[in-house]
């Protein structure tokens, strides 16, 4: 038995990050998505520091060139330099990526709470959701680049109206599984005895719900927010593949893809650089959703 | 259950209306003209006449009443009278199309083979894939067929259907030349040979499209033998001395099907939608490219058709998901 004289626990306290971490650092596809989903994010964010080609310098004469030492990606039909292309074009992609799934990530979580917390609001918060559902999203995303297209370019100028409309349309259309989980998890938490016993010394609801229901709907929360990144990158690169995205000055990892198509006969593997940046920063990201979902998870964490 | 199915059914027609509503709506605002091709040599009156000749001249809740009697009216009747070879619709006007002036639906239907062709074929091949890898990995989870199949899940998750199918172009008919890159829809299939050209043509559209198919169906099927190998009543089966097989493919199986079907009805209207990506890259003139070209060539009416189209096949599916887990699953009866 433990020694009852002595009541000061042996081991010093462990922080709940610090489980979460050590049970993350378990699932070894996880860990390598999240180091190469980092050294993609740097690559692209810090390596115009290094590289000092601009993306859209052209010179004519090293034009249609193979990887060399000088451009180790190659050269596009203009002479532009690839690896700086690529650069860039990640810089726009994951940009997007990551304020498209924060815009839906705060709309989910916001309806998802307030359905949750309001027994009035969720009936309709609910039937808003499925309606979002039952709308089909592609073609919806392309009628919307059609239609805002011009008054948000002429507004916001060509890049940053487009950059708006994107991130806009992709945020509006991707927020409903969010909504649901947390919804699900706040109608759950509500019942539990410590906000009956915040809710008895008198806290408002407005304090209830970001000291006591926020923090604990965090762990759904970060999960879909990677898998939020992997599909907001997707579709953005979907939707600059079918012409209907940036402009063709300015290059994004699918605008890429797509101007590489033109010369899938002469030149298969500029196909490759951008295709293979989408799919290896999509494919780590959703690793280390799956390993954040694991580790995040109570019952499966050794405790 | 009846009675659920029509209580669905009924409901199923205001979340219709309000998309449609949605729809228009959206459309209302798009900038750009039908009548900006039209010669400046025409008169003002001329030009007047024909913009009423579209429907352009009324007011908006006109137009949407309009379109929905056009759409949900008219557009049956038509298809009545060609499957029966009566005369309902003689002298309705029908949702035409700004680039062909010729009817929207006429379009479809013209569209739409292809399409099912590609799509289905690709489903059902993604499913007969899926299965078996599914139940495998559940069977001896861990193992290395295991980790190999949830790696190629995961792959066919993250690679997108643009560079999937690029790349397949890439391979098989830029350097081995073995296919054809382009789908060429007007082949007629009448003797063994051309056949033989067919099937060659559809093996990378399908592959490329069963690929996403079979690793989110694959997923699902995992997940749900795995909850079911670890049941008392599969214990109860082996207990009886039944064979292994026996146990794993009627027992578990049957059981493991139920979420597993309600999962392959409510991913059929995310295919056709991720169709779109494919038919453009392998030129099936299928109705997602179709949407493509009405987009780029500002096409209203058919822009607002497909998308719509769209829509009630997503809610059908939804439906026809909701019934089968209530009829496939005692413990589930909506009553």
């Amino acid at each position: 038995m433990t020694d009852l004289s002595n009541p000061i626990p042996t081991k010093p306290p462990r922080s709940q990050w610090l489980d979460i971490w050590d049970q993350f650092k378990t699932h070894k596809g996880a860990l390598w998505g999240g180091i190469i989903f980092l050294t993609i994010v740097v690559l692209v964010f810090l390596g115009p520091f290094f590289w000092n080609i601009d993306a859209t310098f052209i010179d004519i004469r090293s034009r249609n060139q193979g990887p060399s030492l000088t451009h180790p990606f190659g050269t596009d039909q203009l002479g532009r330099d690839t690896f700086a292309r690529m650069m860039a074009g990640g810089r726009t992609s994951v940009s997007v990526g990551i304020t498209a799934m924060l815009l839906a990530l705060f709309l989910g979580s916001f309806i998802g709470i307030l359905a949750g917390f309001f027994r009035k609001l969720d009936g309709i918060l609910m039937r808003l959701t499925d309606l979002f559902l039952a709308l089909p999203l592609l073609p919806l995303l392309l009628v919307m680049m059609l239609l805002f297209r011009e008054p948000l370019s002429a507004s916001f100028g060509p890049e940053r109206g487009i950059f708006i409309l994107i991130v806009g349309a992709i945020g509006i259309t991707s927020w409903m599984p969010t909504a649901r989980i947390v919804r699900g998890d706040v109608l759950a938490l509500k019942e539990r005895e410590f906000v009956l016993a915040a809710r008895s010394i008198g806290t408002t609801n407005t304090k209830l719900i970001t000291r006591h229901i926020l923090p604990n709907v965090l762990s759904p929360i970060m999960v879909s927010a990677t898998l939020g990144i992997a599909t907001a990158i997707i579709t953005e690169s979907a939707l600059s593949f079918l012409g209907l995205g940036f402009p063709p000055d300015f290059p994004t990892w699918g605008r890429l893809l797509f101007d590489a198509t033109d010369y899938l006969q002469q030149y298969p593997e500029r196909v490759f650089w951008p295709g293979m940046a989408i799919s290896l920063t999509v494919l780590s990201v959703n690793y280390l959703g799956d390993g954040l979902r694991d580790a995040l998870d109570p019952r499966i964490r050794g405790r | 259950m009846l009675t659920f199915t029509i209580r669905r059914l009924v409901l199923a027609v205001p979340t219709l209306l309000f998309i449609s509503l949605i729809l228009f709506l959206l459309l209302e605002l798009a900038p750009g003209d039908p009548m900006a091709q039209v010669p400046l040599t025409v008169p003002p009156d001329v030009k007047q006449k024909m913009r009423e000749a579209l429907g352009l001249g009324e007011p908006m809740p006109i137009r949407y009443w309009k379109w929905i009697v056009q759409f949900f009216w008219i557009e049956p009747q038509v298809l009545v009278d060609w499957v029966f070879g009566t005369h309902f619709s003689d002298g309705d006007l029908r949702v035409i199309s700004w680039q062909t002036r010729s009817p929207v639906m006429d379009l479809v239907v013209q569209r739409i083979p292809q399409t099912l062709w590609v799509v289905g074929t690709a489903y059902v091949v993604g499913i007969l894939i899926a299965m078996p890898i599914g139940i495998y990995s559940a069977y001896k989870q861990y193992s290395i067929f295991d980790q190999a199949g949830t790696f190629v899940s995961m792959v066919g998750f993250s690679v997108p259907p643009f560079f999937s199918g690029v790349l397949v172009i890439v391979i098989f008919a830029v350097q081995l030349g073995w296919f054809p890159s382009i789908y060429d829809t007007t082949h007629v299939v009448d003797s063994w040979d051309s056949f033989v050209v067919q099937l060659k043509q559809m093996i990378m559209p399908v592959m490329v499209l069963a690929l996403q198919i079979t690793a989110q169906i694959s997923r699902y099927m995992r997940a749900s033998m795995l909850d079911n190998l670890n049941q008392d009543y599969v214990r109860t089966a082996r207990a009886k001395g039944l064979t292994e097989y026996t146990v794993v493919m009627v027992h578990v199986l049957r059981n493991s099907m139920i979420p597993v079907v309600t999962v392959i009805a409510l991913a059929v209207p995310a295919v056709f939608g991720g169709a779109i990506i494919t038919e453009q890259v392998f030129k099936v003139n299928g109705i997602g490219q179709m949407l493509i070209v009405a987009i780029q060539a500002n096409d209203l009416p058919t822009v607002q058709t497909l998308t719509f189209i769209f829509a009630v096949l997503i809610v059908l599916f939804n439906l026809i998901a909701d019934v089968l887990y209530g009829l496939l699953d005692p413990r589930i009866r909506y009553d």
